[in-house]
């Protein structure tokens, strides 16, 4: 369907799909077999200029926004979304610096991650800490000209892998929700160390690692915004980051429809392709009924958001929850149609189930974006004072 | 450092078929690429300006959509690039081919190196890189699978030949053609690829290259193709595999069953 791109966007689709099509596929299944970090491919998406689309042209990006960075996600995510996922998560790190961070500290490290010279990482999940952020116990206490973090962070995306960090910390534990800052840590800092490297079920090219802060002393011009803003960056990176979530969702689905339908037009049972098969037929329509609807649905939040609006949070949830539960439907059914075969890892469907499971649980898993959705559904219903029955 | 790249618009040899009627390759429907061996070219030249800095320029003589084979070389960080066309060119052997190419070059001047794949993959004669130094009078090596700057006139090239690989240290001006073994070609990057849409490419006739019309094209050519024709499928062959002594194997008894005298 034609989405009315400008050149420039075409451009953008065309090059992460020329990647996706030569660079990735051809790798994906070795680095997934081989928990590998895809470095030779992030090479790549650094000299395509990639990793500073949605980075404003003052500090070496592309001057784009969400949507031209969901177009790209989209594309690589098609491929693999182990691979798309540790790019998009640079992006996740450079939100928090790209929103409140000083001039000094956007002059510092955007060029370098619009550059993909250096990755990005995005520091706020613990232990005990996940769908409730407030129960963070990583501390930065102010001491002079520095703050001291300690504590631990885990399952940290392109932990050990990255060199600049934006980390959540409680700085003031007696303020609550407004007692938390974000910093910017660098790989090399002293006291900053990575525990355990994560086995997982899928997306496993990309790095999920702990980060362990032990009396890591940085300076004070690394606190991002105000102290006290950490939960407010956190949220306002979400409302951005989350589109390119269900980006890659899309990506995905269209990935596993790719190889159902031209799998299910070759495969022969019963002497007929098993595409001429009602059932196949009515499981690859609703598959692309999916995928599309999942498609316009991004694109039009992404868009939307590219235009500054105030009211972002409840759109990039159902955005977020939309595509990432249509991937996973997708590539359970793309499984399906291709059977026994599908179960194999001769074929990618396989990996491509065990990839889309992660869409519904990170950056905020889906119910928690119900919530948000339902909670943006009650103070809108209160402003109106019209009754509709 | 000036580096030329001559460049070639080919059929997609993945989806070519012949028809059977008239034995002629059917380009309807069939996508235009750059031949595959000279996007290695351009990769050499490429790496040749990363490391020590140089202008890169793409030549190509074809029709006027070869404009668009050009832009995709600017995507990949090509500075410049010239299209050599007009009417005149039309119909032309590998010998016009190179008299045309080689005017281009000289009328470029500085030129350091001049850069070719090894062969088109639809002509296949290798003979345009060495017809295109024998006319500007340059040394040349074919086949090079490395190249490396020696001292500001002077470069290495490392050759892979049937029977092994020669080094050897040219002059430069010289020309190369080169194999796959020089690298993988890179992809393009965003902002190369919207200078490139916005490039303006000249076209140079056979006037600008102050060529007469008679000594290019089909009038220029030595050569003309008289008949294309497939040729007839054999009937008898068979394809042996496995380990070298599976196939003398295989092949005793393939020859032994065709009752060869003696076995």
């Amino acid at each position: 369907m034609d989405y009315f791109l400008t050149e420039e966007q075409k451009m953008i689709q065309e090059l992460a799909g020329q990647i996706a099509r030569e660079k990735i596929r051809p790798v994906r299944a070795q680095l997934d077999e081989k928990e590998e970090f895809p470095w030779e491919v992030m090479k790549i998406l650094a000299q395509a200029d990639l990793f500073g689309l949605y980075i404003p042209e003052e500090y070496g990006g592309m001057g784009g926004g969400i949507f031209e960075n969901c177009l790209a996600v989209e594309k690589l995510g098609e491929a693999c979304i182990g691979i798309a996922t540790s790019f998009a998560a640079s992006g996740l790190g450079a939100y928090p610096i790209l929103l409140h961070g000083s001039e000094d500290l956007k002059q510092q490290y955007l060029p370098q991650i619009a550059s993909g010279k250096r990755l990005a990482a995005f520091g706020l999940t613990e232990s005990g800490a996940g769908s409730d952020v407030s129960g963070i116990k990583t501390t930065a206490v102010r001491d002079g000209d520095h703050y001291i973090l300690n504590g631990t962070k885990q399952w940290i995306t392109n932990g050990g892998e990255s060199e600049i960090y934006s980390v959540l910390a409680i700085t003031d534990r007696s303020k609550g929700a407004r007692g938390a800052s974000f910093f910017v840590l660098e790989k090399g800092d002293p006291g900053f160390s990575f525990g355990k490297k994560e086995k997982k079920l899928g997306i496993r090219a990309s790095a999920t690692r702990e980060l362990v802060f032990q009396d890591c002393r940085i300076p004070k011009e690394r606190l991002i915004g105000r102290e006290g803003m950490g939960f407010v960056i956190a949220m306002k990176t979400f409302d951005k980051s989350r589109p390119g979530i269900g980006a890659l969702g899309v990506g995905l689905a269209q990935g596993a429809l790719d190889v159902a339908v031209e799998y299910a037009r070759k495969r022969v049972q019963f002497d007929k392709p098993i595409i001429s098969f009602q059932a196949i037929q009515h499981k690859l329509a609703d598959m692309a009924i999916k995928t599309e609807a999942a498609r316009s649905l991004i694109y039009s939040i992404a868009r939307y958001m590219d235009t500054e609006p105030t009211d972002v949070s409840k759109y990039a949830a159902m955005g977020k929850v939309f595509a990432g539960d249509v991937a996973m439907e997708v590539a359970t059914n793309a499984v399906q149609v291709l059977g026994g075969y599908g179960y194999m890892q001769d074929y990618p469907v396989e990996k491509m189930m065990r990839d889309a499971k992660i869409l519904q649980i990170y950056e905020g898993t889906n119910e928690i974006q119900r919530n948000i959705i339902g909670q943006e559904l009650n103070k809108e219903y209160g402003r109106i004072k019209e009754s509709f029955f | 450092m000036h580096i030329v790249v001559c460049i070639k618009q080919v059929p997609d040899t993945k989806n070519v078929r012949i028809d059977p009627d008239t034995h002629t390759l059917v380009r309807q429907g069939v996508e235009s690429i750059i031949n595959p061996f000279d996007l290695f070219a351009v990769e050499a030249a490429l790496q040749i300006k990363d490391s020590m800095g140089a202008r890169v320029t793409t030549i190509t003589m074809g029709p006027p959509q070869a404009t668009e084979a050009l832009r995709d070389t600017l995507a990949l960080g090509v500075d410049d690039a010239v299209l050599l066309c007009d009417r005149a060119f039309a119909g032309a052997d590998t010998w016009a081919t190179s008299t045309t190419v080689s005017a281009a070059i000289r009328k470029m001047g500085d030129v350091d190196i001049v850069l070719c794949g090894k062969q088109a993959v639809d002509g296949d004669t290798a003979q345009v890189g060495p017809e295109v130094a024998t006319l500007l009078d340059i040394p040349y090596a074919t086949f090079v699978k490395k190249i490396e700057m020696l001292d500001g006139s002077h470069l290495k090239a490392v050759r892979q030949t049937d029977d092994g690989v020669e080094v050897w240290k040219l002059p430069m001006p010289s020309l190369l053609t080169v194999i796959k073994e020089i690298g993988e070609p890179r992809v393009p990057s965003l902002r190369n690829k919207m200078r490139a849409k916005k490039a303006e490419i000249p076209n140079w006739g056979a006037a600008d290259l102050g060529l007469d019309p008679d000594s290019v094209g089909l009038r220029g050519s030595f050569t003309q193709v008289v008949r294309v024709f497939s040729p007839p499928r054999r009937s008898n062959r068979i394809q042996i595999e496995g380990s070298v002594e599976e196939q003398a194997e295989q092949l005793f008894q393939y020859l032994k069953n065709c009752r060869v005298p003696g076995l």
